[in-house]
């Protein structure tokens, strides 16, 4: 799992249906400081995620099971919203 | 798996309900020599590993998610061991 900042917000009318319902948002990926590291990526929202959230989000296969048991064509799901992330050394 | 060290943790209160109550902790990635090498990630922490200490981090997601025994829960990595030592052959 990664740590990204809600950016922005996806309108695709013209999708699967499994997709149909699903938000779509812009993730800037971060490190704990804040720092933005890498490159944005679109990711379903599976927690209610708004903008500019500090959020976890989960690639790969695994993103799917996010919203189980729907079967959801996913490579990058929001699974929460941070209150804080602390690096301590 | 890849070896590295806990650097701090992740507070989530609003997150997917398959990832309540688990320990969500940052890791810098490390060579084995002890320098740190790419950006740090998120893991679950199933061995009550904390921070400072030199873990063991699954980040294929099949397994990620086995080794907290849920194995439908959208999480892609997790600390399954944590290292007395490396002996270098």
């Amino acid at each position: 799992m990664n740590l990204a900042r809600v950016v922005g917000r996806i309108v695709s009318t013209h999708k699967l249906d499994a997709l149909t319902g699903r938000k779509l948002l812009l993730l800037a990926p971060v490190d704990s400081r804040g720092v933005e590291s890498g490159q944005r990526l679109v990711a379903l929202d599976a927690v209610g995620a708004g903008a500019a959230e500090l959020v976890i989000y989960v690639r790969g296969r695994e993103a799917s099971h996010a919203f189980l048991p729907e079967i959801v064509p996913a490579d990058a799901s929001i699974v929460g919203i941070v209150d804080h992330a602390t690096r301590e050394i | 798996m890849l070896l590295g060290r806990v650097v701090g943790h992740v507070v989530s209160t609003a997150k997917h309900e398959q990832l309540t109550s688990l320990k969500m902790l940052l890791v810098q990635p490390l060579h084995p020599s002890g320098a740190s090498h790419g950006s740090e990630l998120m893991a679950v922490d199933s061995v009550g590993a904390g921070v400072g200490e030199r873990v063991l981090v699954v980040v294929e997601g099949r397994s990620a998610s086995q080794a907290v025994n849920l194995p439908a829960a959208p999480l892609d990595a997790a600390i399954v061991g944590i290292v007395d030592r490396i002996d270098p052959s």
